[in-house]
């Protein structure tokens, strides 16, 4: 994809008209994934550029080069002028290219000056940490930045809006030329917001150049003066902020053509199988309400952090809800624990199969049958000779490619691994099954019969709620689409009425 | 269209034709080394076998048989991605209480002056038990606090030692009755572990509980949204320990014939040791009773052997910590080249 970028206008008279920082046809590949693909973009000095784009498109993995952390597998980046090969996020640093991570970094254990200044102290005679400097040094900094926060608590006994001023206070002391700020109002309120934006605006005139990266389109109109947009590895477009609005912003995010063909067939749609009302959990989301019926996939759409996770995990009863009702075929029934759920007969494939569903170290066998062992029992004692021949059933029917029930599941391939733990939910029959992702990290192959399986179980009358943040995916999956943003439900679309801008628009927080 | 014929036929049963190597061949091979190695010494140091010699064998045999009991409770529990620091205090706990229930008449002091004789039955029914409710506090504690098992159990191992001191006022206790005293007699010590040692094999293998351990100890968060009830499982296994660490106290008082506060000392290193040296690995997950119980006879072996060499106990225990380490190195290398 060639650059389509245009070299900024200059906004002052004193300032250059060639990028500070410029990346080449930037490549980057993860095992399964092609995060970057011939990327090439130019940042200017004293201009804030934001960076937009779906989950997945490519804008963290970018600025993580940028920073230092990964490694372009091709292409090659320039600062100021010269063609430069980052070591390690110290070199960033080092150089004057500092990130403000959308995951604190942050020592709960030290004060807040320590954290800003870690690795760099002012050093006494001795050789010792000089912590009278250390303070003075962070006072003066809040000073500049307008910050009230006590140099010496605890950065543990701060709440997450503090923390992430402190993170941006460390960020600015380092007095870097380029500043990247990765979602850096996820977790602040508004008042510390337009704080924020001072400070942006400070550094900006400054001459620094900063690039935002961000999923809330109020602030990108607010602060921004150019944008960019990423999808799916590749730098789409790069225009003032002035020359976007809305619309249009949204368009170009999504605007991809839809090639894949999913296996979607005309299933009949049953009773409602389970109603939720206005549930909510405190910290997690809050008046989710949503009807699910037999035979029907309902896809769950929304931007990272929306809360969809959050929610199923409560239907699940992994972190019960706090208020409102889960209603199975009419019924209201509280569920406070896997097993409830279970029990109630849904089946729940999380999104990170590596923390929260794989026993790695157990074999093919013993990962299927692990929760199908309580209704296979004597007398506590396992019916191994019965349930692996239902295991082996399973392996047929799903296609998992293994050479035998006793492999080790490490071994297997990531689709394959997918399809097992799908096939520990199957062996219980559950007539309501939340699948949180599943065709993530998984290769084309595995990834089209994985989707071929659900629409058969919809056929067969499973009820199923999809989550995922592949547009083409939850469009071509889905029978009705739930869309979260901020925590709550923003719209459910009716398959006709879903495209891929009417999804963004809605996981954006815009009115249809 | 990808040939989908990529599985063997039946894969619900392993393979008839490869008969894959136990696990713990290894060390079984170790074993056999290290007894060799001991009876090829014995000939150039002493002039006599170290192997041939019944009388020694057997003690080496009970003292494995007492740690072995420890063992094979506390190895369920690091497969449960646990750890047990208490047991040998509980054994000394345990062994007082049982003793002074055990206590015969006719001889003066005695814990209980008005329980004396009693059936053999109920000092032993009272130190597994009091084994268990040990064991059943350190689960519970690990579960509703979610204080670390290391902190749990460190802190029950100091406060079982007190106990067990406080409960004569640091006399030793004895004069059993001859019921009592009859378990430790003989080889029955060995029959007890290796009893109980058949029995918790075969629960770890064929139960859904065994299974779940596993789970529990490979990934407890998967294992709680697979439906496994993480929380009973643990008090579960940390209960079943202290029963058998109760039952390890009984035994080693019976055979000691008497019941002392100081007892225990160390065994649940020795425990822990025989479990790691067996191939359980501390991170959890993985782990055999089999594996245990070799484990706990190389380290028998080698204390008989050294003892039979006369060499000092102090250069004893510096081999054993170099066996123990070197028995993980082992254990991760293998894990290793298996990926």
């Amino acid at each position: 994809m060639t650059d389509l970028s245009m070299r900024a206008e200059p906004a002052r008279a004193q300032h250059v008209a060639a990028p500070v920082f410029a990346a080449r046809r930037i490549r980057k590949a993860f095992p399964g994934v092609i995060a970057l693909d011939d990327v090439s973009i130019d940042i200017h000095a004293g201009r804030v550029h934001a960076l937009m784009g779906e989950n997945g498109a490519g804008k963290s993995t970018m600025m993580k080069i940028i920073a230092g952390i990964y490694f372009p597998d091709h292409g090659s980046l320039h600062f100021k002028g010269e063609s430069i090969a980052l070591k390690s996020p110290r070199d960033a640093l080092n150089r004057g290219i500092a990130m403000i991570h959308q995951e604190l970094n942050l020592l709960p254990y030290m004060t807040v000056a320590e954290n800003i200044w870690i690795g760099r102290e002012p050093r006494n005679l001795l050789g010792l940490i000089d912590h009278r400097a250390l303070n003075r040094q962070t006072g003066g900094l809040f000073a500049q930045l307008g910050i009230e926060i006590d140099p010496q608590v605890l950065l543990g006994s701060l709440s997450i809006a503090s923390r992430q001023m402190v993170e941006i206070a460390k960020a600015v002391s380092f007095d870097s030329d380029l500043l990247i700020m990765d979602e850096p109002t996820s977790a602040i309120t508004d008042k510390e917001v337009e704080h924020l934006f001072r400070i942006i605006g400070e550094l900006r005139a400054q001459g620094k150049a900063i690039i935002y990266i961000t999923h809330k389109m109020d602030e990108v109109f607010q602060i921004a003066d150019d944008i960019s947009i990423f999808r799916d590895g590749h730098h789409i477009v790069t225009r003032k902020a002035k020359e976007f609005d809305k619309p249009s912003l949204i368009a170009a995010m999504v605007g991809r053509e839809l090639t894949q063909v999913f296996p979607k067939m005309e299933v009949e749609i049953g009773k409602v199988a389970l109603a939720v009302r206005n549930l909510g959990r405190r910290g997690g989301f809050s008046n989710v309400s949503f009807d699910l019926r037999y035979g029907e996939i309902l896809g769950v759409a929304g931007l990272m952090g929306s809360g969809r996770t959050e929610v199923m995990e409560s239907i699940f009863g992994i972190y019960p809800a706090d208020e409102g009702e889960l209603l199975f075929d009419g019924k209201r029934r509280a569920i406070r624990s896997p097993q409830q759920a279970i029990a109630a007969g849904i089946a729940f494939l999380t999104e990170d199969r590596k923390s929260s569903g794989l026993f790695l170290q157990l074999s093919v066998g013993e990962n299927m049958e692990i929760s199908a062992l309580r209704r296979n029992c004597v007398l506590g004692f396992v019916r191994q000779k019965r349930v692996n021949v239902s295991c082996a059933d399973m392996c047929r029917q799903l296609k998992v490619k293994t050479p035998g029930l006793q492999e080790v599941i490490e071994n297997l391939s990531g689709g394959n691994q997918q399809k097992v733990l799908l096939a520990r939910w199957l062996l219980n029959k559950p007539r309501i099954l939340i699948l949180d992702e599943p065709t993530r990290g998984v290769d084309v192959g595995a990834k089209a019969e994985i989707h071929t399986l659900i629409t058969q179980l919809a056929r067969e009358g499973v009820a199923i709620i999809m989550i995922s943040s592949e547009l083409p995916e939850v469009m071509g999956m889905s029978d009705r689409i739930v869309v979260m943003h901020e925590h709550t439900v923003s719209g459910i679309l009716p398959c006709a009425m879903a495209t891929q801008e009417t999804i963004m628009t809605l996981a954006s927080g815009e009115q249809l | 269209m990808r040939n989908s014929a990529v599985l063997t036929p039946d894969i619900s049963r392993p393979a008839a034709r490869t008969w894959r190597v136990p696990q713990e061949t290894s060390i079984l091979l170790v074993l056999i080394g290290i007894a060799l190695a001991f009876e090829a010494l014995g000939w150039i140091e002493r002039g006599q076998s170290f192997l041939y010699n019944p009388q020694g064998l057997l003690i080496m045999v009970l003292r494995v048989s007492e740690i072995g009991l420890i063992a094979v409770g506390v190895t369920m529990i690091i497969i449960a991605g646990g750890i047990d620091l208490s047991s040998g205090s509980v054994v000394a706990l345990s062994a007082m209480v049982a003793g002074s229930l055990a206590q015969t008449s006719g001889y003066g002091r005695a814990v209980f002056p008005g329980l004396l004789d009693l059936p053999v039955l109920v000092p032993v029914a009272a130190g597994v038990l009091t084994g268990g409710i040990c064991g059943l506090i350190n689960g519970s504690l690990i579960v509703r606090t979610g204080v670390p098992p290391f902190i749990v159990t460190l802190g029950m191992m100091v406060s079982a030692r007190g106990l067990a001191r406080y409960y004569t006022h640091g006399q030793p206790i004895s004069m059993f009755t001859d019921a009592y005293s009859a378990i430790g007699s003989g080889a029955k010590p060995v029959a007890i572990f290796l009893l109980a040692a058949l029995v918790f094999h075969i629960l770890l293998r064929y139960t859904r509980f065994g299974k779940c351990l596993y789970a529990i100890g490979g990934n407890v968060q998967a294992a709680r949204v697979s439906g496994i009830g993480v929380g009973r499982n643990l008090v579960a296994v940390y209960t079943i320990a202290g029963l058998l660490t109760g039952l390890a106290g009984v035994v080693v008082s019976a055979r000691a014939q008497t019941s002392q506060s100081g007892m225990g000392m160390s065994y649940e290193l020795d425990a822990i040791a025989a479990a790691v040296i067996g191939g359980t690995s501390l991170a959890g997950g993985v782990g055999r009773i089999t594996g245990a119980v070799i484990g706990a006879l190389i380290l028998g072996v080698i204390s008989s052997g050294f003892t039979f060499l006369g060499i000092d106990s102090y250069i004893q225990e510096i081999v054993k910590g170099l066996i123990i380490v070197a028995a993980v190195i082992a254990d991760q290398y293998r894990k290793r080249r298996a990926r």
